[in-house]
């Protein structure tokens, strides 16, 4: 089980939080304008790398916050824990991001 | 006069003034206090304690601890049994009782046995080649076969004991109280740090406990003073008979306290049975010891074959000698230490065999100068008994195991096997660390750590006392271990174990005592092509028993590596999975269970629905009532008389569960826009919408009325199941995606309760309970809602209508609900107030052809396949828009929702039948849809029923067929609005 540091209530279990997935995928600004495969590559397409990710965090029976967590998904390091909206910290690219 | 022959007169751990009665097979014993099962049973001279697993073999005790694969027992009985114990690991207490498994009628003579003479038939994978005719028929020998293989049984009542579960956190956890751990404990507790000792055993010591007291290096009373210096620290935490068995992510440990499993029925009631440890460590120390591996050779089961650091534990720690007369056969030097021990306790040695062909060192020394026969490059090649080894035939053999001289028999009855021992990694590599073979010790090592994890002691390889206790002390405090001093004098190498030359004829050598699995069945395995310790491990089922391959594993890696002719590590490990002792589901299941399993959520009307004889439905966590059955009523004629006193009368239910969500906020519209389907600018404040929630990829997610309360403040109403996930999605997209809204969402599900008031009448009982709100059609129409006073209560009122007919929904503080309830029940407009369960309820909505969340809907419906385009703006775009034009979306051949009136009005199909196109002919048929909703309907005196048909509407008024387990129903395709299409009444 994670050790998660939440950005706002500190180290909690895993337990605590759940996954949103891939991090840092932007809704189109304007999905009318998208043909179907754009479309799909938004809606259902996900990176699914060996090595570090950025991923959606929501401390569910804590706080009630989304963050940035970048998780390495062979070891589950993790690297960084950052607020939404907030850049990624610096240090080079994530794998497959 | 004690009875038991094999007790040594005096020395070891257990307490001679108090003998403890036990019985084993229906024969009672007595041990002593301090005694495990098994050597109880040794100081009695019972060696057979079972039968093996597939050949029902005769089986004697193999080890002295977590690693044994024979001596399985079924302890007690009735619903406190447990199957599959290790008579090893079980505490002797008075009265204890315990039989055999897997045999029958009895351990001594077992029918079973009579497989053992056919077990050339059933090789390793015999059931994948032999049982598979014809099809099917798997199903029927999986039965018998199941029988055969069985072990221990389960008990079929409820657990009467009580399980914990307990939370903890500490700088360091160290594993094994052995002299590795208990240094680390020490240097790390006198540090300050936070730190807990977990060992298996009743008492620390470890190895150190099975030594004679004058054989180690260290002072005799080493182990005593520093467990009584941990136990003064107030920083440390001792935790005795508490195996750590998962070691997960972030070092989080799992480990299973035995609180009083060694009690029996004396254990006190204030104490749970176990105790379930989920420990969250800074730093994890593992100082897990070392396992003895046997030799493979032929016949290498019989009850009286022993590893040679069991019998040494037997002799030192608990004084019981297993045998008169034993024959060692090693390939290194541990065994000569165990058989000078057993000499000196008066144990005849009939020769010690080393496979190794040229010996030399301090223990092989000592054991000549003490007038023990050694044979370098010897083997034995067969043993002799049946129930009892009573001899070893033993040869000579070249390095590379070729008999190379002749057989002669040596009578014994115990012969001590030492293959070398196996590291205790099974922890380190749960935590993902790497391991080294290392070619010296023939073993797998820690090598790189993934974790915040130290390894000390035996783990490591490391084999004198001193130098395990010189790694604890440095993992205790963190630091890299000091470079050992050179002048200890390094111990000869293991060899690894020859294998397979001298197999004899048709004797079996055993490998994986518990799985009955054998070095022929290994390389007949490798030679069908099973290369991969993987497939071998599955195809054999080596290392698969309770024992997870303790002992086995290894030998049989080298015996696979050997036949493929690479080196072991190429070969390489299965993987280690928790747990590494089997955990009782009591202890994983704690205090969860039965009414504390999961939380009950009941509205502030539930004592009401109770004492009303409600049947209860779950949803999600709530206690909804079903339907109200009256005296010689059942469900069909309760829920038939609720419905139609909705459409004729009034009905009240309990809306209490459906989810609120209070959304605040100037941008509180446009947060509506983009979330729901349909527009919102338009809704002025006493005014309600219905809208329709989709996810991205254009599926229908929930549905719900939202109320404009004021300017900026919009109440949404959710499904009861739906309501937590639905606060989360929009909690999601406000938080992620549009942070630039001002948009507030509060959960109000619990603050209000909810009742709806349905039916022809419900405007005239309202209106008796009210008087500064005007229920005039004209002045409160369709979708409008007010607040005021019902019954004398703040409430808000909501005309809507889930029911087809008038209908309000009454909302106050949930603290009135019940007067509100009351008041409703009570009031006196002439007409009779119904309650009404969701039964009913959802056989008025289908009535209507309204679809129901979770019903008609699974993730795979859009509004589209519902009909409901009319919900859908094309002004503006909202979440999952975009995917109702992809082009799957808008294929024709999609499932659609219909109405389906089966020919037979009387006929409720049953919910998630099949629809078929043309009569049933046999598999395969087509399908072209499924029923979603099915119900008796009292209103229109027939059945009625919704479904999912490709086509849809399309197909209206074909006749389509539904197979059942007793013939088929035939239906027709209809409108799903089956009463009041047009909606005539519930505006009236």
């Amino acid at each position: 089980m994670l050790l998660i540091p939440c950005p706002w209530c500190g180290h909690r279990d895993e337990s605590e939080f759940t996954c949103g997935g891939e991090a840092h995928i932007q809704r189109p600004a304007d999905p009318a304008a998208l043909d179907d495969a754009d479309w799909a590559d938004y809606v259902f397409m996900r990176t699914n790398p060996k090595g570090r990710h950025r991923e959606r965090w929501c401390h569910s029976h804590g706080c009630g916050r989304w963050f940035n967590v970048e998780r390495h998904t062979l070891t589950h390091d993790i690297v960084a824990v950052y607020r939404m909206g907030e850049t990624p910290p610096d240090h080079g690219e994530a794998d497959g991001t | 006069m004690t009875g038991q022959p094999y007790r040594l007169p005096a020395g070891g751990m257990i307490d001679r003034r108090r003998p403890v009665n036990f019985s084993f097979n229906g024969r009672r014993l007595t041990g002593f206090s301090g005694d495990t099962l098994a050597s109880a049973l040794l100081a009695n001279g019972v060696h057979l304690v079972g039968r093996s697993f597939k050949y029902h073999r005769p089986r004697g005790i193999l080890s002295a601890g977590t690693e044994e694969p024979n001596a399985l027992v079924q302890l007690e009985s009735g619903n406190r049994s447990v199957p599959n114990l290790k008579a090893t690991r079980i505490e002797l207490y008075e009265g204890l009782t315990a039989t055999s498994v897997n045999c029958w009628p009895g351990v001594r003579f077992d029918a079973g046995a009579l497989i053992d003479a056919a077990h050339r038939l059933v090789p390793a994978g015999f059931y994948y080649k032999t049982f598979m005719w014809p099809r099917g028929g798997w199903h029927f020998y999986e039965r018998w076969i199941r029988r055969m293989a069985g072990m221990g049984r389960a008990p079929t009542g409820p657990d009467p004991d009580r399980y914990e579960r307990m939370n903890a956190h500490c700088d360091v956890l160290v594993v094994g109280a052995g002299p590795a751990g208990m240094a680390a404990a020490q240097a790390a507790g006198r540090s300050g740090a936070r730190v807990i000792l977990a060992d298996e055993r009743s008492q620390p010591g470890g190895s150190l406990l099975n030594m004679a007291a004058n054989g180690s290096e260290i002072e005799p009373d080493w182990s005593s003073g520093v467990a009584a210096e941990l136990d003064s620290m107030k920083n440390v935490r001792v935790l005795s008979r508490t195996t750590v068995t998962g070691y997960f992510d972030h070092n989080f440990v799992i480990a299973l306290e035995q609180v009083t499993d060694h009690l029996g029925s004396n254990a006190p009631v204030h104490l749970p049975r176990q105790r379930l440890w989920r420990i969250r460590a800074g730093r994890v120390v593992l100082a897990t010891g070392a396992l003895e591996r046997p030799m493979v050779f032929a016949n290498n089961d019989r009850p009286g074959v022993m590893l040679a650091g069991a019998a040494r534990a037997y002799a030192n720690r608990f004084s019981v000698l297993p045998g008169r007369r034993a024959v060692v056969v090693t390939n290194n030097d541990s065994a000569y230490e165990a058989a000078l021990e057993l000499h000196a306790h008066g144990m005849a040695v009939a020769a010690i065999l080393d496979h190794r062909g040229l010996v030399d060192g301090n223990a092989v020394r000592g054991a000549r100068e003490a007038g023990l026969d050694v044979l370098p490059g010897h083997a034995i090649v067969d043993t002799g008994g049946r129930r009892r080894v009573r001899a070893a035939a033993v040869a000579k053999i070249d390095h590379d195991g070729t008999l190379a001289g002749p057989t002669r028999t040596l009578a014994c009855d115990l012969i001590l096997m030492s293959g070398g021992w196996s590291p205790a990694v099974h922890l380190f590599s749960q935590s993902g660390g790497r391991l080294r073979y290392d070619a010296a010790l023939a073993a797998f090592l820690p090598d790189h750590p993934r974790q915040s994890v130290r390894c000390a002691g035996a783990i490591n390889g490391a084999a004198e006392t001193t130098s395990c206790m010189r790694e604890g002390r440095s993992a205790g405090l963190d630091e890299e271990p000091a470079p050992e001093a050179s002048s200890t004098s390094p111990k000869p190498p293991v060899q690894r174990q020859v294998f397979a030359r001298y197999r004899a004829g048709e004797a079996r050598s055993f490998v994986d005592f518990q799985n009955d699995v054998t070095a022929a069945d290994i390389t007949l395995a490798a030679r069908e092509g099973y290369e991969s310790v993987e497939h071998l491990k599955r195809y054999t089922t080596l290392g698969m028993g309770t024992d997870q391959g303790k002992t086995g594993n290894v030998p049989g890696l080298a015996i696979l590596a050997g036949t493929l002719g690479s080196p072991v590590p190429a070969v390489g490990t299965t993987t280690f999975r928790p747990p590494y002792e089997p955990v009782t589901f009591g202890a994983i299941a704690g205090r969860d269970i039965g009414a504390l399993a999961d939380p009950v959520r009941q509205t502030p009307m539930h004592a009401w629905h109770e004492k009303a004889g409600a049947v209860f439905e779950d949803v999600g966590q709530w206690k909804r009532p079903f339907y109200y059955p009256r005296p010689g009523e059942n469900k069909r004629t309760a829920v038939a008389r609720e419905s139609l006193a909705v459409r004729n009368a009034v009905g009240i239910m309990d809306v209490t569960t459906l989810g609120k969500i209070l959304i605040c906020g100037p941008d509180s519209v446009e947060f509506l826009n983009r979330v729901y389907t349909n527009a919102w600018d338009s809704l002025a404040v006493g005014r309600c919408r219905y809208g329709l929630m989709l996810g991205e990829d254009g599926m229908v997610l929930d549905d719900g009325v939202t109320a404009n309360l004021s300017p900026n403040r919009l109440l949404m109403t959710t499904t009861t199941g739906n309501a937590a996930r639905v606060l989360s999605w929009l909690e999601d997209w406000l938080q992620t995606e549009w942070p630039d809204l001002d948009v507030y969402l509060t959960s109000l599900t619990e603050q209000f309760a909810t009742i709806a008031l349905a039916g022809p009448g419900a405007r005239q009982v309202l209106a008796g309970l009210v008087d500064d709100i005007d229920v005039a059609p004209a002045a409160f129409p369709f979708m409008a809602w007010r607040a005021g006073r019902v019954a004398g209560l703040p409430a808000r009122v909501f005309r809507i209508s889930y029911s087809g007919e008038v209908a309000y929904e009454i909302s106050v503080p949930a603290g009135h609900g019940m007067d509100l309830w009351m008041a409703v029940l009570q009031q006196r407009s002439g007409y009779e107030v119904t309650p009404f369960g969701t039964e009913a309820m959802h056989v008025l909505r289908a009535e209507k052809g309204y679809p129901m969340i979770g019903q008609e809907t699974d993730g795979t419906v859009t509004p589209l396949d519902l009909g409901m385009q009319w919900i859908l703006s094309s002004k503006k775009d909202f979440l999952g828009r975009r995917s109702l034009r992809r082009s799957a979306m808008l294929d024709p051949s999609r499932k659609r929702l219909v109405g389906l009136r089966t020919e037979d009005p009387e006929a409720v199909v049953p919910e998630g039948a099949q629809i078929l196109p043309t009569p049933p002919s046999g598999p395969p048929e087509t399908m072209i849809g499924h029923v979603t909703s099915s119900y008796w309907s009292a209103t229109l005196r027939r059945s009625i029923a919704l479904a999912l048909v490709m086509g849809g509407r399309e197909r209206e008024s074909h006749t389509v067929h539904i197979p059942l387990d007793h013939g088929t129903l035939r239906a027709e395709i209809c409108d799903p609005r089956f009463y009041d299409p047009e909606g005539i009444r519930l505006r009236g």
